[in-house]
């Protein structure tokens, strides 16, 4: 066992976990944050992002031992009494239907918007490239983005 | 899926990781990101007894000049490589075409240097680091040894990377004066791997080539060089760029899976390299 110790949507944790515990599992079983799904396992679909120090990853691809020491969001950790602008973006574009990509899809949006806050429809759709979604055709996803980001972006 | 159990041990040094792989031996299994190797563990089709993470060796990160060359830890991230002011002046091949791996999270943890031990075929920075004649250096009990790219890659998957030994960095030349340079990648949908890929690079000189070098991603179990093209680029006017790509398939050895016949491959590799070259010498 190792000891490690994560900061997870604002709120730290010290735990003893397995080398092989995956960060998304961690989040999921140990600390209930069901926000953050898995879908695949290939590390392909996106829908298991959370940013760790600031940064998009896929934490079906993490071990929580890597993770030690680091500050989690997951989408859970977004709104702050009033919706996160980028999910309100979601719902006012309706930008999902089964909703089981949606919190990678916000998550990483979060993080496209912060590098490059007024980004072209290209830009939108590789940046997302690493988030698959089943349901939408991904029309409502761009749309999101570009209605985050004309209202000013990630803050 | 759950990984199989392992002892996990973190290593702050490159010291210490090759002591913890001496102990070891066949057991241990080198995590940098885990961006190839936790899909595997995932999957069990790996299931090592130690793994020895040296994610945070600092040794092992960022990115230095020495003279004529680059110096690039094996632990730069592909995001890092991306947006390095000294990798995109001296050697912006290798941006350009980490660009074009995986998507912007497997960037964030995925390593220049894991993606090198990893030696997948299909992978686009194998091909740029023998292109760009790219010197590994690796560590082990015995002390370290710089091995060129064109004896690093052994065979699928396969390094000259011993169990025991830890790669550290990678010295490449930089590309001076008169140099541009191409990756060309075909996939077919988002976020895939290469069916085909090449990296060019191209010296002009007079409004001729005088230098070419080419490699190629996924056209063998290890990437290889076009020797024929470069054979025939040599000290050619632009207008033989065409007629000299023609050669790009000379002695590959091209796969065929569900992505495509090796004669496709081998069609895929004639025109990516025209494109490549043609783009290298206009820049
Ligand atoms: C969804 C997805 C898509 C991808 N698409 C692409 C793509 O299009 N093109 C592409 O090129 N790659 C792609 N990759 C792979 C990606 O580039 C990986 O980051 C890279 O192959 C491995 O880097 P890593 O640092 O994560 O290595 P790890 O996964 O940690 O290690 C990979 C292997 O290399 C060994 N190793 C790593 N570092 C060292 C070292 N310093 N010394 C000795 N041995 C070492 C490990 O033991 C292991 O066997 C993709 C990955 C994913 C998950
Ligand atoms: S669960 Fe699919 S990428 Fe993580
Ligand atoms: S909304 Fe169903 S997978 Fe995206």
């Amino acid at each position: 066992m190792v000891r490690i110790q994560i900061t997870v949507d604002g709120q730290r944790h010290e735990d003893e976990v397995e080398g092989r515990l995956l960060l998304v599992h961690y989040l999921r079983d140990r600390l209930g944050k069901v926000g953050t799904p898995v879908g695949c396992d290939t590390s392909n679909c996106g829908s298991c992002t959370v940013r760790m120090d600031g940064q998009s990853v896929k934490s079906c691809s993490v071990l929580a031992v890597q993770a030690d020491g680091s500050e989690i969001t997951t989408v859970e950790g977004l709104a702050t009494g009033e919706w996160h602008p980028v999910q309100t973006a979601f719902k006012e574009c309706h930008a999902l239907q089964c909703g089981y990509c949606t919190p990678g899809m916000i998550m990483a949006s979060i993080d496209l918007l912060e590098e490059n806050p007024s980004p072209s429809e290209d830009e939108i759709r590789h940046g997302l490239e690493g988030n698959l979604c089943r349901c939408t055709g991904y029309q409502n996803i761009v749309k999101a983005v570009q209605y985050a980001a004309a209202q000013g972006g990630a803050q | 899926m759950i990984p199989a159990q392992f002892d996990y041990v973190r290593a702050s040094s490159v010291d210490e990781a090759v002591a913890a792989l001496a102990e070891h031996g066949d057991e241990a299994k080198v995590m940098a990101g885990g961006q190839s190797l936790i899909p595997l563990l995932r999957l069990r089709l790996s299931y090592p007894e130690v793994v020895v993470d040296v994610g945070r060796v600092a040794e092992m990160a960022g990115v230095r000049e020495d003279g004529a060359h680059l110096v690039i830890g094996a632990m730069t991230t592909h995001h890092e490589v991306i947006h390095n002011e000294l990798i995109r002046r001296h050697c912006g091949l290798i941006a350009e075409a980490t660009e074009t791996v995986a998507d912007p999270a497997v960037r964030h943890r995925g390593t220049f240097g894991g993606a090198l031990a990893h030696a997948d075929p299909a992978g686009d920075l194998p091909a740029v680091a023998l292109a760009l004649d790219a010197e590994m250096v690796i560590a082990g009990s015995g002390g370290r040894r710089t091995v060129p790219a064109e004896e690093f890659f052994l065979d699928y998957l396969q390094t000259a990377v011993q169990p025991d030994e830890v790669l550290v960095e990678v010295r490449v030349p930089k590309l001076g004066e008169g140099w541009g340079y191409r990756y060309e990648k075909f996939h077919r949908v988002a976020q895939s791997w290469a069916i085909v890929g090449v990296a060019a690079a191209v010296r002009r000189s007079n409004g001729t080539i005088a230098e070419a070098r080419v490699g190629l991603t996924n056209m063998g179990s290890t990437p290889v060089r076009a020797s024929g093209v470069e054979e025939a680029l040599n000290g050619a006017s632009l207008e033989r760029i065409g007629e000299a790509a023609d050669r790009a398939a000379e002695g590959t050895s091209a796969p065929s899976d569900l992505n495509g016949k090796a004669d496709y491959r081998e069609h895929l590799a004639r025109v990516l390299t025209r494109r490549a070259v043609t783009a290298a010498a206009g820049s």
